[in-house]
């Protein structure tokens, strides 16, 4: 790009050139980092009973399957991909689980690994699709979602509520720990999912793949890298994960409903792009991505805690704090600011 | 414009040729889908004249659509540049909000004033959405899909910000005509399209505009050493996708007399998109086809009206939309073609990927 504008925000987006590439990287995930801590803080002056331990576990609470979710999202955008498909394939899971369940009597032991295969099975489907027919995967995605979500419907229009006394049983039990503080099972799955995909993504072979592709893929696949199956790999991730997310929040929700989760697929790139993450791939992290998480998850603490706030504020926040963290990103990159 | 070779273009006669024409297919399965309809409902062609208005199954198509039209107008353009827009949906729910708000409280709800000042506010802030979409892409260099879902993120928020959370609904007749109203016995909302539509054809086809748009989506850096100002034109083709969001929002909130924040042009980008690909403007830019997204809109609605005279579930039109989706982008992809169909020499418009150029050389062989 050649014009007045760009080529001043070409100078615009150096400043950062004389920092390291590494501490470049980090700069974001510092700022995440000090923003939680701050909004806890102003919250905790601000409203009674915000300061306690607690508040902060149930921001997992409520927001476990939501990190399950943006971790999935995370291997796909390292690779420089996006799956669009994720809050549909949570809907999808809530309703299958739902639907199995109370309508047809299944036990949930046959349920899980049914809903966890769907989802890796689809998963691999759109990816095995991007990567031979070469299509975007913006596109291929964005059908799945529709898929998803119009399979939802056809389970039922109508939201399907679970008595299934052991669905409801896991749902309802609390791991109590010292100080009376307690989680749910849902928050241990989804922290063992993170630590599972921070090995995955930092201590394997695998893992640098991901990120050599989403460096460079044409380099990748110069050096012998196995670009194909790297990329199937990263939907079935994330369709594995979104569909886990989904029985998370058939436990939160103790119901199947086709407009569950709407809207949850940009939660999650919010909530990586928030963590570091860059979306053009190549750089980020995952536990970034839980700060993500925690971040979107404090912004709807704090407006429920304000009371005299309406929840569309949290749609503006995110939005505000998305295209702070994209300007960051682009400062940080130091790449040249064309479309090239 | 067209990418075939010009010695089979001679070589080949009116019938080949109309074999050849990229908008055959979106015109082939547009009349499928309608004689699919007039199957099931005789009388699905009938197109009467009551109190001087033309009513018929036909014109609710196109009257429903003119706002998908518009906006997929907008997003062909936006494409053309390898761009996307993820924003309208969002200003489609603003623009309504803003423009129903304004004349809700304004002194005279119903005087032909309020109504172009609200219409000039929703086009307003939309120019202002479109400028920061613009400055996102072309001055900072965010990628399309990234910048743009800022907006989409945050635009629903302030269109219920806007409207309180309420449906805001209006009386106002000057209003309603934008969208529901009727003028030489057409729907109005029919003729703003096709005013549009012809003269955003006439300012990209009649001048070099169009063919500098292709140029920047083709190779913006070889369009930067012609001397092409790429910056300007990819900030012009994200305010113009707004305007067109715009005035879509201001249809379908004139056609219902009424704004919701939370579900004016829900999805609406995503159809807009579906309708650009399905009318053969490929995602990868470089080049665009404006009857195509016409065509491909009055698809994408059509194919829901059959969906509702099926009695199917309506929700269950997503279903069909995943498979036009999937089936479009298989057609359209060189490797697919290559692979499965193993056709050569075709017209179709080839994206400039560099999994492009082996069958492009397949066609000079052929």
């Amino acid at each position: 790009m050649s014009t007045g504008i760009a080529s001043a925000a070409a100078h615009l987006t150096r400043p950062f050139a004389t920092v390291s590439p590494r501490t470049r990287t980090r700069i974001p995930l510092i700022v995440t980092a000090v923003l939680l801590v701050v909004m806890f803080g102003v919250g905790s002056v601000r409203y009674e009973g915000f300061l306690s331990a607690q508040v902060v576990l149930n921001l997992l609470i409520d927001n476990g399957f939501l990190l399950v979710v943006a971790v999935g999202a995370t291997f796909v955008i390292l690779t420089g991909g996006i799956d669009l498909s994720v809050g549909s394939m949570v809907a999808l899971s809530t309703m299958l689980t739902a639907w199995l369940v109370e309508s047809h009597g299944w036990p949930l032991a046959a349920v899980i690994p049914l809903v966890l295969l769907a989802g890796a099975a689809s998963g691999t489907l759109m990816g095995w699709i991007i990567h031979t027919f070469e299509i975007q995967p913006f596109i291929v995605t964005l059908a799945g979602m529709f898929l998803a979500r119009g399979l939802c419907y056809t389970i039922s229009t109508e939201s399907i509520t679970i008595n299934d006394p052991t669905t409801k049983g896991i749902a309802q039990t609390r791991l109590y720990g010292p100080g009376g503080l307690f989680v749910s099972i849902p928050v241990v799955i989804a922290l063992a999912v993170l630590v599972i995909a921070f090995v995955v993504l930092h201590h394997t072979r695998f893992g640098r793949n991901v990120y050599a592709l989403g460096g460079n893929e044409s380099s990748a696949r110069l050096m012998g890298l196995p670009a194909g199956s790297t990329k199937i790999a990263v939907y079935a991730v994330s369709g594995l994960c979104s569909a886990l997310g989904g029985l998370l929040l058939t436990f939160y929700m103790l119901s199947g409903y086709a407009l569950h989760a709407m809207g949850m697929e940009l939660d999650a790139i919010a909530a990586t792009v928030i963590g570091g993450t860059l979306l053009t791939g190549g750089s980020g992290f995952v536990l970034g991505t839980a700060l993500g998480v925690l971040v979107l998850g404090m912004i709807q603490t704090v407006v429920n805690f304000q009371g005299t706030l309406s929840s569309w504020w949290t749609r503006i926040v995110i939005g505000a704090l998305l295209l702070v963290f994209i300007v960051l990103q682009r400062l940080m990159s130091g790449r040249r600011p064309a479309a090239d | 414009m067209t990418t075939q070779p010009a010695k089979s273009e001679a070589a080949g006669g009116v019938g080949r040729r109309l074999a050849g024409h990229r908008l055959l297919w979106p015109a082939l399965i547009l009349l499928a889908l309608l004689l699919g309809n007039l199957a099931f409902h005789h009388d699905f062609f009938s197109v009467r004249i009551r109190d001087g208005h033309l009513y018929g199954s036909l014109i609710d198509i196109l009257q429903f659509g003119a706002p998908l039209i518009l906006v997929a107008l907008g997003m062909t353009l936006v494409i053309a540049t390898r761009g996307i827009d993820l924003s309208v949906g969002s200003t489609v729910a603003i623009a309504g909000a803003l423009a129903c708000g304004h004349i809700s409280t304004a002194a005279h709800p119903g005087s032909v004033a309020t109504m172009l000042t609200a219409v000039a506010l929703a086009l307003g802030v939309a120019l202002v959405l479109g400028v920061a979409n613009g400055f996102l892409v072309s001055g900072l260099g965010v990628q399309p899909i990234v910048a743009t879902l800022i907006l989409m993120v945050a635009g629903r928020g302030v269109a219920q910000l806007i409207t309180d959370g309420q449906i805001i609904t209006v009386t106002s007749a000057p209003y309603k005509m934008i969208g529901g109203g009727y003028w030489l016995t057409f729907p109005f909302a029919v003729l703003l399209a096709a005013v549009l539509v012809a003269l955003t054809a006439f300012v990209t086809r009649r001048s070099a505009l169009g063919m500098l748009i292709e140029s920047v989506g083709g190779n913006p850096a070889a369009s930067r050493l012609v001397g092409i100002r790429a910056g300007g034109l990819l900030a012009l083709v994200y305010v113009f996708s707004a305007l067109c969001a715009a005035v879509a929002g201001l249809m379908i909130s004139s056609n219902v007399s009424s704004a919701d924040g939370n579900n004016a042009g829900l999805w609406i980008e995503l159809d807009a998109i579906l309708a650009v690909v399905v009318g053969g403007t490929a995602l990868t830019g470089g080049r665009f086809s404006l009857g195509g997204t016409v065509l491909g809109a009055l698809i994408i609605q059509t194919l829901s009206t059959t969906v509702y005279t099926l009695g199917v579930p309506p929700e269950t039109t997503l279903v069909f939309k995943a498979f036009v989706v999937i089936v479009v982008c298989l057609v359209q992809s060189p490797v697919f073609r290559a692979k499965v169909l193993r056709r050569r020499g075709t017209t179709t418009p080839r994206p400039h990927t560099t999994a492009g150029a082996a069958p492009q050389q397949q066609e000079a062989g052929a």
